[in-house]
């Protein structure tokens, strides 16, 4: 089977691979560059688990294929926090208990980060609503909306602050 | 009083404490089992029979063999002489029918997804590309998928050299036990009583998908002295020791390591066709070798949950006082039967007659054989069906009697003072309190205020109905004693093992047979240890899911790892402080009878002197300077054997509103107050309520595993296999009353499975309650918009059902009838 070559930024570090014209996106970052913590819950596109943010917007990696990604940047669960802190969402699904397995969390944390992109201040309806790609089988879900919840208002006043600051 | 007074000082118990293992599953370093890579390693593909009944009259291969990158392929004759027959664990009667089952099929199939060939190849891909190379050719057979088909006589057989559809039937009856009367007698008198009625419903528990998010996954490395397997697993000792058996292997030679698991919930008890293919493989190539199950395969082969047709008949007075429940099951085995498939049913035979003080109680159980994948454990096991089952009569009998359901449960259930309660089937209750969790829960829920507001609607025949439904529930949990697992036939016993490592540093290693995968254990046992040795709770490491690091355990299920499992451990720390205490007393200069322990220093009685226990763990290990005639060690094992079960309860109310349009239920509230003993982690037991209650919603609402006609599973991807998402999911109100255990020190009662064992009643109660006015006393689960809105069309509405029994005339108002609105219980109340 023929190849061809990518050129992509996955978690700040530039790759170029020659991949497999059906490779999916998790496949390449799972299997090429041991970027374990996105995973595979499904093979239907359903369960989300698998989303990382592709140049800065959430996508299931399992519905991109590699060769789409090529001259991209790429974002995954393990490139998210900066300089050894944790990103808001991810303290703030710590903070909130809303994890208990944890499979779903790297998925579900990338699209929080991306829903609160779209809307800084959501209300619980539309939290809901942002994460209904991605399943969770532990938490019943209240705890990872009130995270998202708490992760907004971090942002606010973080934000807040930096533009004080400004 | 045990719990509180020993536990008095302590800083941990009781604390939210953030979880520890949260610092690796939100950064993505996780190790899953499917993460793993070794030198060499191969990757397998399975081929799957799509027909549930059939003979294979041949396999061609030989397209597959020349497939790129392929290392071998082999049909189940070509596996048969060595793969031995996978095990169940639980004969539940002498006489039970037991089938072989093959980790890989050879000649014939017996449902859709059985594995009949295996193909490794150096990559994943490459092996699902020879998996679909291969030629298999089907003679179909009968198959046979109704359950009251599968036991008439002249049904084609599932296993024709069982000669019968029975893997077992199994019967309690507490007038032959001696624990109560006889059944029969009570319906009997009840018939012929005219003050007496006599209700029998059937219900149907629906197949269900457990749906751990992590596909299972096993990974073996055959090189070495030891086989070491990896796998997604809740049981890896059970799978060590399983594994040994079937495959005729020394156990020593065997590690099983559970490394991080994506949830269970009772789907990844066993020992798996696909893991004992895995390690067959392994052997065969000599190199490591990896299978991961797509979602799919998961849905089709992984066993599945429930599937149980419940015929109940009860017998109660007019005044509401029930005299007599019998419950006659039909429970769906599939297949083939797995580690504990007969028995699941019989864990929920003692449930039946829950919170309730019943007379007389008969259960009876036929287990069947379809050609469906095996069941086999999911959360609850047995008791959801039972609560179900109790939870639903009682709102029915409410109902035909005009009664609050409520009240009308009052009325039955065992009260606060009447603990220590031995039930109809002779279990021992050892605490309660039913009244504080219910009067909290009216409390938070406004439940005459949706009383009222129900009223209203159906006053003003509103197209949005409002129905409230009830479950006040127990659960038999803490598996378990291992004297009554012999007393049932099971296989094994139910204690826990847990060793303490005391490290010269200070440090604390924690070993514990209990292997969790999700539910927090790194978090809760470090608390449980930090207060038992006085140490930092940063100082404790939990170490578990290895059988290299903890030899033995019964691993985590039937929601066993506190009260079991939590107990072992404080079983060691009490070891290692009795160990310490010689050697603080030589270190001390002073008598061991005069040393005392509190919070992590051994003093002497009535000075200033002491030593710190991590300065014992120093000293013990330079042992230097120890007393004469004991081992420098204050390490400490224990195992713990409980006495009784925990018996947690609580009461949970729902409102639904169904729009009598589209039919469409949504949980307008739902609140539940449980009672779980003394909390060790608030945080995270509520955690595990919410997602007990999505489950047990799920199973009330949307979920179902369905087959057609041949035996194909329709729902076997997330597609067609509905789980709730955020958006589908209420916000749920949650509190919790605390009546400590008294069958254990730490007054720990478990929590894993209680909201899904008491929310499904709740939920198909309100969503019947809010059916009543078209005369609908039951509805089957599902409730789909599609169901509820053909329930109704064609039905009158009459607005003044479900104040008063109207059914068929059989009753006259009865004398509870117009009665008020339960209205709590003053001798509630908290502990």
């Amino acid at each position: 089977m023929g190849t061809r070559r990518i050129s992509v930024t996955v978690d700040g570090v530039a790759y170029s691979d020659d991949v497999e014209p059906r490779t999916l996106l998790v496949h390449y970052l799972r299997e090429r560059l041991g970027k374990t913590g996105t995973v595979v819950g499904c093979d239907t596109s359903n369960c989300g688990a698998c989303t990382v943010h592709l140049d800065g917007r959430s996508v299931k990696s399992c519905s991109v294929l590699a060769v789409q990604v090529d001259g991209s940047d790429v974002t995954t669960i393990e490139g998210l926090a900066q300089n050894g802190e944790l990103h808001p969402v991810q303290q703030a699904f710590h903070e909130n208990h809303g994890l208990q397995c944890g499979y779903c969390t790297p998925g579900m944390i990338m699209q929080s980060v991306d829903l609160l992109k779209d809307n800084p201040d959501p209300s619980d309806e539309e939290i809901r609503e942002g994460l209904e790609g991605n399943l969770c089988r532990c938490t019943g879900y209240q705890n990872i909306v009130k995270a998202v919840k708490a992760a907004a208002k971090a942002g606010s006043v973080s934000a807040g602050v930096a533009g004080g600051a400004a | 009083m045990t719990a509180v007074d020993e536990t008095t000082g302590a800083k941990e118990f009781g604390q939210s404490r953030r979880r520890k293992e949260d610092a690796r599953l939100i950064t993505g370093r996780t190790k899953w089992t499917d993460n793993i890579v070794l030198p060499g390693m191969a990757h397998l593909a399975m081929v799957r029979s799509p027909v549930a009944s059939g003979t294979i009259a041949s396999i061609d291969v030989a397209d597959a063999k020349t497939s790129p990158g392929v290392l071998g392929v082999w049909t189940g004759a070509d596996l048969d002489a060595e793969q031995g027959d996978l095990p169940c664990a639980w004969a539940v009667t002498p006489d039970m029918k037991h089938p072989r089952r093959p980790a890989v099929a050879a000649g014939r199939v017996k449902f859709a997804g059985e594995i009949v060939a295996v193909i490794a190849a150096r990559s994943a891909a490459e092996a699902r590309d020879a998996a679909d190379k291969v030629l298999v050719d089907y003679d179909d057979l009968p198959v046979v998928l109704d359950m009251n088909e599968a036991i008439k006589e002249g049904t084609p057989l599932v296993h024709e050299e069982l000669g019968t559809n029975v893997n077992a039937t199994w019967i309690f009856d507490s007038g032959e036990a001696g624990t109560g009367g006889n059944v029969d007698e009570a319906i009997a008198a009840a018939h012929a009583d005219p003050d007496s009625l006599v209700i029998e419903r059937t219900f149907r528990q629906q197949r269900l998908v457990p749906a751990f998010m992590e596909p299972r996954s096993t990974v073996v490395d055959p090189t070495g002295e030891q086989l070491t397997v990896w796998s997604a697993t809740q049981v890896p000792h059970i799978a060590r020791f399983l594994l040994a058996v079937v495959l005729g292997i020394s156990e020593s030679k065997v590690r099983f390591i559970a490394p991080d698991v994506g949830g269970g919930f009772g789907g990844k008890i066993h020992l798996s066709p696909e893991e004992v293919a895995t390690v067959l493989i392994a052997r065969k190539l000599g190199k490591p070798v990896k299978y991961t199950e797509t979602r799919s395969e998961s849905i089709q082969s992984a066993h599945h949950g429930r599937d149980q047709i419940q015929k109940i008949t009860l017998a109660a007075k007019k005044d509401g006082t029930v005299t007599g429940l019998k419950v006659d099951l039909l429970a769906d085995m599939g297949a083939y039967l797995g580690l504990v498939t007969p028995g699941v049913p019989i864990l929920g035979a003692f449930m039946y007659n829950a919170i309730y003080k019943i007379p007389a109680y008969q259960f009876k159980c036929v287990n069947v054989f379809t050609k469906k994948v095996l069941t086999d454990a999911y959360r609850g096991a047995g008791r959801p069906e039972a609560t179900f089952a109790i939870e639903r009569m009682m709102d029915t009998l409410a109902n035909e009697l005009g009664v609050d359901p409520l009240a009308l449960r009052e009325k039955n259930w065992i009260k606060h003072e009447e603990f220590p309660f031995t039930s109809v089937c002779g279990l021992t209750y050892d605490s309660g309190n039913y009244e504080a969790a219910t009067s909290r829960a009216v409390e938070l829920f406004d439940y005459e205020g949706l009383r009222r507001e129900q009223a209203e609607r159906r006053a003003r025949k509103d197209p949005i109905q409002l129905g409230i439904g009830i479950s006040t529930f127990t659960e038999m949990c803490g598996l378990a004693p291992s004297r009554v697992l012999g007393s049932l036939n099971y296989g094994a016993g139910g204690w826990e093992y847990s060793a303490i490592r005391m490290l010269p540093t200070g440090k604390v290693e924690v070993l514990t047979g209990a292997s969790a995968h999700g539910q927090g254990h790194e978090t809760a046992f470090s608390q449980i240890v930090a207060d038992q040795l006085g140490v930092p709770f940063e100082d404790v490491e939990i170490l578990h899911g290895d059988t290299q690091i903890t030899h033995k355990g019964l691993d985590t299920y039937g929601s066993r790892s506190l009260v079991v499992g939590g107990i072992a451990i404080v079983k060691a720390a009490e070891k290692v402080i009795e160990k310490a205490k010689p050697i603080a007393a030589h270190l001390l200069e002073a008598n061991v009878a005069d040393i005392e322990f509190d919070s992590g220093k051994f003093s002497v009685a009535g000075t200033d002197k002491g030593v710190t226990i991590q300065e014992v763990a120093l000293a013990t290990f330079a042992a230097h300077n120890y007393p004469e005639g004991i081992e420098p060690s204050i390490d400490a094992d224990a195992t713990f054997d409980p006495e009784n079960f925990s018996y947690p309860h609580g009461t949970h109310l729902c409102a639904t509103e169904i729009d009598t349009e589209t039919g469409k239920v949504t949980i307008r509230k739902y609140v539940c107050v449980d009672d779980i003993g003394t909390v060790v982690n608030p945080l995270i037991a509520e955690g595990q309520v919410h997602g007990g209650l999505a489950q047990g919603i799920a199973q009330a609402l949307w979920e179902e595993a369905r087959h057609d006609e041949s035996g194909t599973l329709t729902t076997a991807t997330f597609v067609d296999y509905t789980l709730p998402t955020a958006a589908d999911m209420p916000f749920f109100t949650t509190d919790m009353t605390e009546t400590a255990s008294t069958s254990n020190p730490l007054g720990v009662k478990g929590v894993g499975e209680a909201g899904t064992i008491a929310s499904t009643p709740a939920v198909i109660n309100a969503v019947v309650d809010a059916l009543r006015p078209w005369g609908i006393d039951d509805i089957q689960m599902p409730t789909t918009a599609q169901r509820v809105w053909k329930a109704i069309q064609g039905k009158e509405f009459d607005a003044s059902v479900g104040a008063k029994d109207t059914r068929d005339g059989s009753h006259e108002a009865a004398p509870g009838n117009g009665a008020p609105l339960w209205s709590g219980n003053e001798s509630g109340g908290a502990q």
